[in-house]
């Protein structure tokens, strides 16, 4: 639980924070080109130590009054529209995509169930399959089941060393299987949710280092880490051509949670 | 004693029970005759639970039927357990008791004479949840269906991704997804029937993604709980809120078919679509 806290903690670098620090240029693109722009899912073209990218991320905000704009990280449909929308413009220009992924989750709300949430959702992962351009995905804080995996699936997946990533949270696991709010820690124990563990799994594909005591304490030590680990993932990604991109990805993809037979 | 002072009668196990209740208009039918009616409620019309073999019957041609990928089953890859016990357990219990070996069962068949895959998601088997097994079997139907052009039909009910699989589980909604569209995209059709309930993991995942979604009266259809958006926005509801009528209304679902009308509707498409 204390790893989960950490990586909750508002004093972490949020997605702005990261573009700041890591891209020489940042050209932010709104909307969804359907009905709006959420600002819980931030979107725009970036340059990284000279390399051109589309980038993605959920954008919890710094302080109080943006948290309330941005929906402290938490999408609507309309979030997903846009990361689709925006990640179909880099493929057409050959941009590769970036994503930085903090979020409690997708948006439990009426508008979001009425505007199709599941299907946004859907959509994003089918469409992130099929990408023709490379997606390199840094899973920096909260990695909320799919409202994260939205924006998640990509060539390399890498995530931050006190990040954590989960199919449920501890709190509502702990509702569900132990019947109690208050064991969310066994629960997050349970889940096995910090990125050693999505490593051992075979979930991700590497781990990113964090400065002493965590990024918080050193938001431009901990942008760095980043910013190597990611222009590294991307180096190789650059250089194989679309089908064989997607073919791999696909690869990697059906790799997951590989199955031993009945009674194995 | 009083009536007043008269203590709440014992409930009645659901075993011993001879009433069927449908869950959303409430009306009392004797069990017989709710089997009978196939689990669609004589009142509202409501399509009730039914498990995967009794789904097939009605939709596949009979004797056309081939399970495959029986084989293919759950992975304990977190060693889990929780107050309850362990998840391997968990498993062990549901396969006892429900005769399945995990939350799908797919196959080659035909409906209306028409060559497909088919695969049926099994509520009764830890709520339709989504694991690793069931990811695995879905994507070796979109694959085997691929190999030999067949269409794929999926029914779905699930109460989302199984949490004992943890992060795996969530991993299964994009491998799905992936598989999907490389079967949609080589020129096939994925019509989805979204059955009461597909909610979580697997309404944002293969659910939502048919060439055609159809669904069956009064289902229920969510990403998120209903409590737990009451909870949220601090505000109640409409009665009607995830309904197959409000999807439909919103635009999600391209058909609400009948249970009596689906295979004939199913194959109606897949004759439409060229297959």
């Amino acid at each position: 639980m204390d790893r989960v806290k950490l990586a909750r903690d508002p004093a972490r670098p949020h997605f702005r924070d990261y573009i700041r620090l890591l891209c020489s240029d940042f050209e932010e693109l709104h909307g969804d080109r359907l009905v709006n722009d959420d600002r819980a899912l931030v979107g725009g073209l970036a340059t990284m130590d000279g390399v051109k990218m589309m980038v993605l991320g959920h954008n919890k905000g710094s302080g109080v009054e943006e948290n309330m704009e941005a929906n402290f990280g938490m999408a609507n449909p309309d979030g997903y529209r846009k990361a689709m929308r925006l990640a179909k413009l880099a493929e057409k220009f050959r941009l590769p995509v970036v994503t930085f992924v903090d979020t409690p989750g997708a948006y439990p709300g009426r508008e979001a169930e009425e505007r199709g949430q599941a299907e946004a959702i859907a959509k994003s992962l089918e469409f992130f399959a099929a990408l023709k351009t490379p997606v390199v995905v840094a899973v920096t804080g909260e990695g909320g089941s799919g409202g994260a995996l939205a924006i998640a699936v990509g060539d390399t997946v890498l995530m931050m060393e006190n990040a954590v990533y989960s199919v449920i949270s501890p709190e509502g696991c702990a509702g569900i299987l132990w019947r109690d709010g208050a064991k969310a820690p066994e629960a997050a124990e349970a889940l096995k949710i910090t990125a050693a563990d999505l490593k051992r799994l075979g979930a991700i594909d590497g781990i990113i280092p964090e400065p002493k005591g965590g990024a918080q304490k050193n938001h431009a030590a901990a942008a760095k880490l980043v910013k190597d680990a990611v222009l590294a993932a991307l180096k190789p990604l650059m250089a194989l051509g679309p089908d064989e991109l997607v073919s791999r990805r696909r690869a990697r993809l059906r790799a997951l949670g590989a199955v031993p037979k009945a009674g194995a | 004693m009083g009536w007043f002072e008269k203590k709440d009668k014992p409930s009645i196990p659901p075993e011993k029970a001879i009433w069927a209740v449908c869950p959303k208009c409430a009306g009392r039918f004797a069990k017989d005759e709710w089997k009978k009616a196939g689990a669609v409620c004589p009142a509202c019309g409501y399509n009730g639970r039914i498990g995967a073999r009794a789904r097939i019957a009605i939709t596949a041609d009979e004797g056309t039927f081939e399970e495959l990928f029986r084989e293919v089953s759950y992975s304990d890859h977190l060693k889990f357990r929780d107050a309850a016990g362990t998840y391997a357990g968990k498993v062990e219990a549901a396969i006892e008791k429900t005769g399945e070996t995990e939350s799908v069962v797919v196959g080659r068949c035909e409906i209306g004479g028409h060559k497909a895959m088919l695969g049926v998601m099994d509520f009764s088997f830890m709520g339709g949840s989504l694991g690793t097994g069931t990811g695995e079997r879905i994507v070796r139907a979109c694959e085997t269906a691929m190999a030999e052009r067949r269409p794929l039909v999926l029914f779905c009910a699930s109460g989302g991704a199984r949490m004992q699989e943890g992060i795996l589980s969530l991993m299964q909604m994009a491998k799905t997804s992936s598989a999907i569209g490389a079967l949609k995209e080589s020129g096939l059709p994925y019509i989805s029937v979204l059955t009461d309930p597909t909610t979580g993991g697997v309404s944002a995942s293969y659910a939502m993604l048919g060439d055609v979604n159809l669904t069956e009266p009064r289902a229920l259809i969510g990403f998120a709980g209903r409590r737990v958006i009451e909870n949220t926005i601090k505000q109640k509801l409409p009665d009607d809120f995830q309904s197959a009528e409000y999807l439909e209304k919103h635009g999600f679902v391209d058909r609400i078919v009948p249970r009596a009308g689906m295979k004939d509707f199913i194959a109606k498409l897949l004759g439409y679509f060229g297959f």
